[in-house]
Order: C-alpha cells, then structure tokens, then sequence
C-alpha cells in the first residue's frame, strides 16, 4: 500500500502508467457515453410533461454532476499537496481547474437551452443555478491564482489553500442560497433515495454519467501528462523518451 | 561545540506570551494607521460615494430606495472592505516587518487574528458607525436601520476575517488587487444574503432572531478557521518572494 503510496508520487511511474490506461479509458468512456446518449436521446420515452424537451438532461446532470464532484476531488489533491507536498496532487489541481470550469460552463449553457422552453426564460436567480455560477466563479479564481503566481512550488500551495477555503464553503454558499430563492427541480439522482424517474430514462442517464466520467479521466491523464511533460523537460527520462522517438 | 548548538537549536524564550504579542500587535497596527489617516478615511469617502451613485444611476424615488436601501449599503460595505484589504499585509510586506512577524515564537495564527481584528476596528467598524446616515439618506426606517447596523457590525468581522485569506495569498503579486476581489467575492456571498435578508424580514415585521444567530455562526466559523487559513496563506507566499 505505501509502496504504491509512494509510486504515485513519481511523475515518471504515473506517466506509464497513464499511457497504458488511456486507451482504454478513452473507448470505454466513448461507447459509454455514446450508448447513454443514443439510447436517451432516441430510443427512451418521452416526458409527459416536457416532451422531448427533457432529453438535454442527458447531457446537462452528466457536466453539472462532474464539475461538482471534479471541485472535491481537486480539493482531495489540494490536502495532498499540502501535506504530503506530492507533486502529482498539484499537477492534477492544475490540470482540472480548467476543465472543471469548462464543465460548469457547460452545465449553466445546457440548463439555460432547457430552461427557455421549460421555464419560459434563459436565465433565473434560482438556488441551484446561483450556486453553480459562484461554482464558476470559485474556478475561476482557483485558475487566475495559478497563473499569477510565478514560482511553481509556491503556486501549488497557495491554489490548495484556496482550494480547501473553497470546499469549507461550498455548503455553506449552497445551502444559504437555496434558503434564498428555489424554483429548480430538487436534485434528479440522489443516493439516499428511489429514484425519481422510470427506468428507461435513469439506465441511459446513468450510462452517459459513467461514460463521461471515464473520458474526464482520460482528459486528466492527457493533461497531467503533458503537465508532467514541461515540468519535467529537464530531466533524464524524459530526454531519453523523446530521443528514443517514444510517447 | 554541543553547548553552542543546543543554544541556537533551543527556542528563544521571549517571555512574551500570546496574548501579549496579540495586544502589542493590534496597538501596533492601530498606531500605524493613526498616523496616515488619509488611508483610515479612503474607504469610508468610497462606502458614501458608491451609495450615492444608487440614488443616481438608478432612482432617487423614496419606495426604491426603502426597498433595496439595505442591500445597497451591504454592497457599498463589502466593496469598501475589499479595497481596504489590500493595506492590510501590504505595507508590513514591503519593509520586512511581515518577516518578522512569521519568525516570531509566538503561533502565527494568533498575531495575524490580531491584525485581522486591527484591520476590522479601523475600517469595518467606523462603516458601521456611518451606516445610520447613509440609513436616513435612502429612506430606511427606524428599526430597519438598527437592525442594518446589526448586521454589519456582525457581519464586517466575517468580511474582514475572509478577506485576510486572499489579501495573504495574493501578496506580493501582480495585479493583486483584481485578484484579490476575484477570490474573495465568491466566498462573500452567504454574508451577504443573510445580511440583507436580515433587514428584509425586520421590515416585514417577521422574526429575525434565527438570522442574527445563523450571522453570528458564520462570525464564530471565520474567527475560528480563517486565521489558521490566512496563516498558511502567509507563509507561502513569504517563501514565495
């Protein structure tokens, strides 16, 4: 278990690591997501009241759900960071941050397509979507600090320390906006409880969450690769890989 | 040989205790700002301008301003915190007593608790001490304005407390003041929901004492972990330059 512990911090382990996963988390994550996607856009019944409508829900929960859960993860690595200073947990807080804000983006955009038809409006200060443009805001912020600060060793630390400050608030901003204004749907997939919705509908959203999932785990590979890729220019193996013409 | 190295490895007794050294350095601070007022009264000439420019920009009419008096004063409140928290480790960065400070014996949470309190006498407190004015000016009523300066005087020490946090990260960078409010603001919001709907539900006559208390968690939260936060934050960006 420490062996693996201490493997993990060595960029030169990860790296071969993730050139041997990547494949494999990318056709996976694609037929995932694909299936989920045919079957819930074309083949899963209608909503009886949003009619067709309903069908982006196979696209926004799966980026609402991984821009939220990709901010605790990053603030898992950001405690790494801190006290373990392993150098692979900030290569990943580095990596993510980006796509973690794409995503939210994304999941703001595609709520705002189905709110228009479903609400009547693109745009309303509803808890849900408040809380996920602060979500937006806080990537926002955890971005512009690592490039503002030049020293490398310095950035990560200070971005974990944002990081956590983040994550102690998360609840705390989500729960005062909720008492503030709610109108979205409550939550469509909670672990606690039955589901909301009928079968043929969940197996497809279920599937693209998990196929999306894997090819966020593919991208993060990629990116942590190539992270690893310019900090570690200097160093012997990596000189010899790129000599030996390999990737 | 072994004598000299256990003297330096021994830490110093000061015979300074904690305590002591919060006290000598929010009188420090204090003193400081006493003598460059012009830096205590910038904020304060902003929080009444950024009011005034309500009134203006939108509608000086009297029901407007009754109904949303109380979130423009929280707004003015906590832009002119967060221009003030720029000085707040900024002068003591540039000649070296911040060094100083992180080297002391003494946990350097509590020094820098002690500062962050400084900071919140100096320019939180007199925005509550302004408030009844400005209060008057939009219309609000009697009670609603006792119950504004409430909340601030709750609510400021948060805003003072969070802020420490970014004013250390973003010390010693470029741009730092922009930074700063693009860290900060996200984490201000809670505050300021609770803080306006604080005046919201007393001008409706509801009950506010749940808000108070939920405020003054938020308060007892900040005291107790942003310090330890703004700390860290401090010491990496110490080894940063």
């Amino acid at each position: 278990m420490w062996q693996f512990f201490h493997k993990l911090g060595s960029p030169k382990w990860f790296y071969g690591i993730a050139t041997r996963f990547m494949p494999w988390l990318l056709v996976a994550g694609l037929m995932l997501l694909l299936a989920g996607l045919v079957w819930g856009l074309a083949f899963a019944p209608k909503d009886y009241l949003q009619g067709n409508s309903y069908r982006i829900i196979f696209i926004h929960v799966p980026t609402a759900f991984l821009a939220q859960s990709m901010y605790i993860m990053m603030a898992a690595a950001g405690v790494v960071t801190l006290v373990w200073r392993m150098k692979l947990a900030d290569v990943f807080v580095k990596a993510v941050a980006p796509v973690g804000l794409v995503f939210t983006f994304l999941s703001l955009f595609t709520g705002a397509v189905w709110g228009k038809p479903t609400w009547g409006t693109w745009w309303i200060w509803d808890a849900r979507l408040t809380s996920m443009l602060i979500l937006l805001f806080l990537y926002g912020g955890v971005i512009a600090l690592d490039r503002a600060i030049n020293d490398e060793k310095s950035a990560a630390r200070a971005v974990a320390v944002l990081v956590l400050v983040g994550v102690v608030n998360i609840p705390i901003i989500k729960y005062s906006v909720e008492w503030w204004n709610t109108l979205h749907q409550p939550a469509t997939l909670k672990l606690t409880e039955e589901p909301s919705m009928p079968t043929e509908m969940l197996v497809p959203l279920l599937l693209s969450i998990a196929g999306l999932y894997l090819l966020f785990g593919w991208l993060a590979c990629l990116r942590m690769k190539t992270e690893i890729l310019v900090r570690e220019q200097r160093t012997r193996w990596v000189k010899d890989m790129i000599m030996a013409g390999g990737r | 040989m072994n004598a000299k190295v256990d003297a330096v490895l021994k830490p110093v007794e000061t015979g300074v205790g904690p305590v002591q050294a919060m006290i000598a350095v929010f009188s420090r601070d204090v003193r400081v700002a006493f003598r460059q007022r012009q830096d205590l009264l910038n904020p304060l000439l902003f929080f009444v301008m950024v009011v005034t420019l309500f009134p203006l920009g939108v509608s000086p009419e009297v029901e407007f301003l009754r109904q949303s008096g109380a979130g423009i004063l929280w707004v003015a409140a906590l832009l002119s915190v967060l221009l003030s928290l720029d000085h707040l480790f900024r002068h003591d960065f540039d000649d070296g007593t911040l060094e100083q400070l992180v080297l002391q014996p003494q946990p350097l949470f509590l020094l820098v608790l002690a500062k962050t309190l400084a900071h919140w006498m100096l320019t939180g407190l007199p925005l509550v001490l302004l408030t009844p004015i400005l209060g008057i000016m939009v219309h609000l009523e009697g009670n609603s304005i006792a119950i504004l300066c409430l909340t601030l005087l709750i609510g400021t020490p948060v805003l003072s407390l969070i802020g420490a946090i970014g004013a250390a990260l973003t010390l010693g960078l470029r741009s730092a003041g922009v930074l700063l409010s693009l860290l900060i603001i996200p984490l201000y919001i809670p505050v300021l929901i609770f803080g306006t709907g604080t005046v919201a539900a007393a001008s409706e006559g509801a009950p506010v004492a749940g808000y108070l208390a939920l405020m003054g968690a938020f308060l007892v939260l900040a005291l107790t972990l942003a310090p330890f936060a703004s700390a860290a934050a401090l010491r990496i960006s110490m080894s940063n330059s």
